[in-house]
Parts: C-alpha cells; sequence; structure tokens
C-alpha cells in the first residue's frame, strides 16, 4: 500500500512503522521456515477424533484420564524411602510450582547434563533426593505422577530450548525422524509430515504429536506414555523396538516437541 | 531371494520361473497380516469381500492391470524405490539397505517370491 502522507514528520513516523512491520514479519518468516510444519497449519492429534472423542476429552468429570491424575495427586504428598521425603516436601503444592513445568520438557538436566522427559525427572528426583528405586516405565505409579505434573500445563503453549546442550539431542531426534526404518521401510515424516489427514484403512494419520501424552487410549483401555505410542508406530513398520527409557526416544521426543511449539499442551489427553 | 533383471521399469521374468496363482494373489492383498495393501490402497468394491477398510494415500489399484504390464507390476513389488526413491511404498521383495528391522522379519522380504508371483497374476487381472 503506498501512500503519500504530507509533512516529513508524519513521514519519518510512517517509514519506522512500516519498517518495524516488515522486520517483524521477516522474524515470523523465518521461523516459519525452520518449522516442519508452519504455526498456522499444525493440529493436535484431538482434531482428528470424533466429537464424542473430543468432548470426553474436554470433561474433566468423564476422561478417564482423570483417574491417573487423582492418583498422581495422592503420590505426590505420600513420603518414600527412609528419610520419610514426598515430591510435596520439597515442591509444596504443585498448583503452584509445577504450572507450565512440562510445556518445557525434555530438557537436559544442567547438572547432569543427560536429556530428561518428565518421566526421567520424576524417577531422578526418586533415586537421588528420596533414595528409593525409580518407578517401572510405564507402571500406574509412574503414568499416575506424570499425569499429574502435566496436568498443571494443560493450555500451556510447547516451548522447548533446543540449542546449546540441547543441540546434539535434537538432531539426532531429527535424523532418527527422517530416516526410513522397519521391514516397511517408513520414516516418521512419511506417514505425519506428507500423508497426514489421509486414511491407512480407516484410520486417520495426524500431525503425530506429543502434546496428549500420557494420554488414555481406547484402544489401550488404559493410560500410556508418548514412549508407548512411538513404540506403536514402530512395531507398525515392523522397526526394532527400543527398550522403554531409551535414550532415541528422548531425543525423538524433544524433535517432536519442537515441531509442535506453540501447540497447546492437552494431558490427559483421549487418543483412539 | 531370487536373483531378477531390471529392464527399463519392468523385470519380465517370474521370480519362480513359473505363473503365480491369482486366487491366492488377492487374499495376500486383501489379508491385513500378509500384503496390508489396502492399508494405503483401494480396489473396487467388487473385489473387496469381507475387508470393508480401505486407505486412501495411494492410486486406487482398479484397472492397474490395463494400465501395466505383468513386468511393471513386478518391479513395483519387488521394489518400488526403483521407480521413486521417495515413494511411501513398502519395497516388498528387498531385504538390503533396510535400519532398524524387527528381529522377527530381519533378512526375509515381506513377501516370498512365489507371493509376488501370485500378487502379480491377480493385478493383471484388475482390468
Ligand atoms: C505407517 C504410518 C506411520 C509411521 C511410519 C509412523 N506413524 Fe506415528 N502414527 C500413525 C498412526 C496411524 C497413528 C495413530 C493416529 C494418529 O494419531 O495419527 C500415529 C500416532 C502417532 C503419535 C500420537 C499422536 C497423537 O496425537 O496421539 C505420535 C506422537 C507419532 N505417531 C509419532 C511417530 C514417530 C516419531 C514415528 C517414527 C518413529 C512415527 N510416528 C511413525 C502412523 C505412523
Ligand atoms: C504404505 C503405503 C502403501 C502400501 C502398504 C502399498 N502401496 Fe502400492 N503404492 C503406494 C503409493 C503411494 C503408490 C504411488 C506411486 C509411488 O508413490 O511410487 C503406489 C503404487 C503402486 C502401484 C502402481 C500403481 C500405479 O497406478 O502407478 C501398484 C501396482 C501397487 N502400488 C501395488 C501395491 C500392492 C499390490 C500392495 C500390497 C502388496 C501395495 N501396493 C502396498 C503406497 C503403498
Amino acid at each position: 500500500m503506498e501512500r503519500r502522507v504530507p509533512g516529513s514528520e508524519q513521514m519519518n513516523w510512517l517509514r519506522a512503522a512500516l519498517l518495524a512491520a516488515l522486520i517483524s514479519s521477516c522474524a515470523v518468516i523465518s521461523s516459519a521456515e525452520d518449522r516442519a510444519i508452519p504455526l498456522n497449519q499444525l493440529r493436535s492429534g484431538s482434531e482428528f477424533l470424533s466429537p464424542e472423542l473430543r468432548a470426553l476429552q474436554a470433561d474433566a468429570f468423564a476422561n478417564p484420564g482423570m483417574l491417573w491424575v487423582e492418583r498422581g495427586a495422592k503420590l505426590w504428598s505420600t513420603p518414600a524411602g527412609s528419610a520419610g521425603q514426598s515430591c510435596a516436601s520439597c515442591h509444596q503444592d504443585a498448583a503452584k510450582t509445577m504450572r507450565g513445568v512440562a510445556a518445557s520438557y525434555p530438557r537436559v538436566d544442567a547438572k547432569s547434563g543427560f536429556l530428561l522427559n518428565v518421566e526421567a525427572r520424576i524417577n531422578q528426583c526418586r533415586s537421588e533426593r528420596q533414595a528409593v528405586a525409580p518407578f517401572r516405565y510405564e507402571s500406574d505409579d509412574l503414568l499416575s505422577l506424570t499425569a499429574y505434573v502435566n496436568s498443571f500445563s494443560k493450555d500451556y503453549k510447547i516451548n522447548v530450548v533446543i540449542d546449546g546442550n540441547a543441540e546434539t539431542y535434537f538432531e539426532a531426534g531429527r535424523t532418527l525422524y527422517y530416516r526410513r526404518s522397519g521391514q516397511m521401510n517408513l520414516s516418521c515424516a512419511q506417514c505425519h509430515e506428507e500423508n497426514w489427514g489421509k486414511n491407512l484403512y480407516a484410520e486417520r494419520i495426524s500431525q503425530g504429536h506429543p502434546n496428549a501424552y500420557p494420554a488414555y487410549r481406547m484402544e489401550w483401555q488404559s493410560m500410556g506414555s508418548l514412549e508407548r505410542r512411538l513404540r506403536a508406530c514402530l512395531s507398525g513398520v515392523r522397526a526394532e523396538m527400543l527398550p522403554y527409557g531409551a535414550q532415541e526416544y528422548r531425543n525423538l521426543a524433544l524433535f517432536l516437541a519442537w515441531r509442535a511449539q506453540g501447540l497447546p499442551m492437552e494431558s490427559p489427553g483421549i487418543r483412539r | 531371494m531370487a536373483s531378477y533383471r531390471i529392464d527399463g521399469d519392468e523385470v519380465r521374468a517370474s521370480l519362480t520361473g513359473a505363473a503365480g496363482d491369482a486366487g491366492r494373489g488377492r487374499s495376500i492383498v486383501l489379508n491385513r497380516s500378509e500384503g496390508a495393501c489396502l492399508l494405503c490402497h483401494s480396489l473396487p468394491p467388487s473385489e473387496l469381500g469381507a475387508e470393508p477398510f480401505m486407505g486412501n494415500l495411494a492410486p486406487s489399484l482398479a484397472g492397474v492391470g490395463s494400465r501395466m504390464t505383468a513386468g511393471q507390476l513386478r518391479l513395483r513389488m519387488i521394489d518400488s524405490t526403483r521407480i521413486n526413491s521417495a515413494t511411501i511404498m513398502p519395497a516388498y521383495y528387498r531385504i538390503e539397505g533396510l535400519n532398524q528391522v524387527a528381529l522377527a522379519y530381519r533378512g526375509k522380504p515381506v513377501l516370498s517370491a512365489e507371493q509376488i508371483e501370485d500378487v502379480v497374476a491377480y493385478l493383471r487381472q484388475l482390468k
């Protein structure tokens, strides 16, 4: 839009405003190019559900995932270990201290340099601070505490750090994401980037975002972690499933979180 | 693994030296744990039998037998990446150059040479 404005004062003001608009729109464009899926095209997995399942997820009383959240609330203040410490002994009221926290996971633990997801952080607290055995992966205890912590990030936008000491993990995750694997020789991207919205048999493929997890899947009739879902995708292409807790899953999870950067967290989500 | 020769976009000779059985080919195409072709492709309703679900991320197989020779179909079954390196269609008769294959499937093609020939015979009938 070209407009002549008389008076140099006003002209300068207009120039400055246009310049600022130009710079900020460039910033938007360059970050959109960095992304696998542009921000305005991000679709949560819940958009691929039936209206009934979407309503179930939205209803805190009917959402079956809330059973795990409630159980997590009890565990939060249950002492464990010889020192009799609970999560609450260190972190007090989770509604205050855990608000928005899970939206920045997986993240690098500054002290050890390890990439931790929420499950790993919980188990780190157990072994280092409570001096008790870590929870087993996919145990109701670990799923419940994770769901409880994540519930305080509901509607928070995913916002992970991928540079600095996270960069190597992130790049490893990206490489796995675009690599074909299994006897079916397919990459994650071939389904979730190139073919989302289309059907495999009757199942609609989503963009493959991690924002619902731990999620209650109808197929499992239970709560399950993101790793459990990733194992289902791997087994679908007849690829070797890695053991729970494998570094590869965490690297992938970091890449997935970055792809979903800006998408609101939904845990406890409902999925098919 | 049977060896084969690629001519242009075809593998002209049967992998087994014999013609396949179209009836068996049809059940391989429909079966979810064998060909699982309907994961991605569709078929004309008259071919569907008891399998009600079809994917839609690949072209329909309707009429593929009049569009392609047996040799062209055979190469697409053996290894579709020979035609389109970015294809999502799995290579059904290939064991080299795959990553992280589950132990139960390692060193084995998705379909045997006989099964490939059966599927080719079936696809040729889809006129
Ligand atoms: C052959 C197709 C296919 C491949 C390859 C594949 N997936 Fe999936 N994935 C699916 C289907 C189908 C679902 C279930 C429906 C949905 O949510 O998309 C799914 C679900 C997911 C979900 C859960 C999404 C949600 O909202 O619940 C994530 C995350 C995911 N996949 C990540 C991956 C990753 C990472 C890889 C590679 C290691 C991968 N997928 C490979 C087909 C595939
Ligand atoms: C994961 C998806 C997928 C599966 C499973 C799959 N295909 Fe395909 N197939 C494709 C796509 C996509 C194409 C389109 C060409 C391309 O991308 O190379 C194709 C192309 C073909 C073609 C060439 C058709 C044409 O008109 O060009 C034939 C024939 C074919 N497939 C047969 C089969 C058979 C038979 C099976 C099962 C034994 C099968 N496909 C399984 C995705 C798939």
